[in-house]
């Protein structure tokens, strides 16, 4: 398995810590951009219901459950 | 096979770039369909809603109070999407670097969109067929987070079911015959898919007055909105992984993976 170039640290080899740990810093980002919008009622945006209800029906169409 | 810098392999960065791309335009695909089809419903909905709550001692304000009018939710509903597909994208991109290591593909334009095809089944059909879309009016507030708790269940339980369909597929010997692979492969995602059916909750809260065809008419309108989102990001996806880092679209050639090395032994 050939090391990856400095310039390109993050596709091989397999087992390679950085890019797991870049990867688990991604999902985690997305995840909480996935929650502001399907499931935040303020608690974490601090917006009150604003974005919940800006959102509201982007969030019945995606069929996230809502009230 | 050609290892020129020309076809150095994408980062984990490009790839994720070309994800969240594929999610943003998707996103706003899906909300140019819910606006069309799905919007109308919406409102239907609502005016039933609120002819509730102006009859009757209901207390949900949820919509009267107006925080957000219906013009600004409209707004809202490709705003929602956007974030949404753009999430989508970059878990999609995320989740194809980290399985494009451990499995070979000989064809990344056609990979990428199987992923996507898998996420569609285990993230939308899936949940979609014990928990449909509810417009508003239907639902009780009371249950929300039970109802959240389960969906969110089903959607993970969608993913091991593809998981467990692609596992039966690749037990079966490649030399088989097709029915065999694909059968194990419809087993074992009909056994998982099912096992979540049976134990997760089931609730029926759809008031007995409202009218079937809108209910019928909106979850279509919310399949159509998913469906959309994640056909598109597939589609998208899949051509940018199809193009070449530095080389462009190169048709016919699929020796030179743009991943190139993982999963192969074949590099020397």
């Amino acid at each position: 398995m050939s090391s990856p170039t400095p310039a390109q640290p993050l596709v091989h080899p397999v087992g390679s810590a950085r890019l797991w740990w870049a990867a688990l810093a991604v999902v985690g980002v997305l995840l909480l951009l996935t929650y502001l919008v399907a499931f935040d009622q303020g608690a974490v945006s601090r917006s009150g219901m604003f974005l919940h209800e800006l959102m509201h029906d982007g969030r019945h169409l995606l069929g996230v459950p809502c009230h | 096979m050609p290892l020129t810098p020309a076809h150095n392999p994408p980062t984990f960065v490009t790839v994720l770039i070309r994800g969240l791309l594929a999610g943003l335009v998707a996103g706003l695909l899906a909300g140019g369909f819910g606006y069309l089809v799905g919007e109308p419903r919406i409102d239907a909905a609502i005016a039933i809603e609120e002819a509730a709550t102006h009859t009757g001692p209901v207390a949900d304000d949820h919509h009267a109070e107006d925080l957000v009018g219906r013009d600004g939710q409209r707004f809202g509903l490709f705003l929602a999407t956007g974030l949404f597909g753009t999430a989508m994208g970059g878990l999609l991109a995320t989740a194809y670097v980290l399985l494009r290591r451990r499995f070979p593909a000989a064809d990344d334009g056609r990979s990428a969109l199987l992923l996507a095809g898998g996420a569609l089944l285990g993230v939308v059909l899936v949940p979609f067929g014990k928990y449909p879309a509810n417009p508003p009016a239907v639902g009780n507030p009371d249950t929300i987070d039970q109802r959240t708790v389960a969906y969110l269940a089903l959607v993970v339980l969608g993913l091991v079911a593809v998981w467990a369909g692609t596992l039966g597929y690749r037990s079966v010997r490649a030399d088989a015959p097709p029915w065999q692979r694909y059968g194990a492969a419809l087993g074992g995602f009909a056994l998982v898919a099912g096992v979540g059916y049976v134990v997760l909750p089931s609730f029926q809260e759809v008031p007995d007055d409202f009218p079937a065809t809108l209910l019928w008419n909106f979850r279509l309108a919310s399949l159509g909105t998913q469906v959309v989102l994640w056909v598109a990001v597939g589609l998208l996806f899949s051509a940018l992984m199809s193009r070449r880092t530095g080389g462009g679209p190169r048709p016919g050639d699929r020796a030179g993976e743009p991943l190139s090395g993982q999963g192969t032994p074949a590099r020397p």
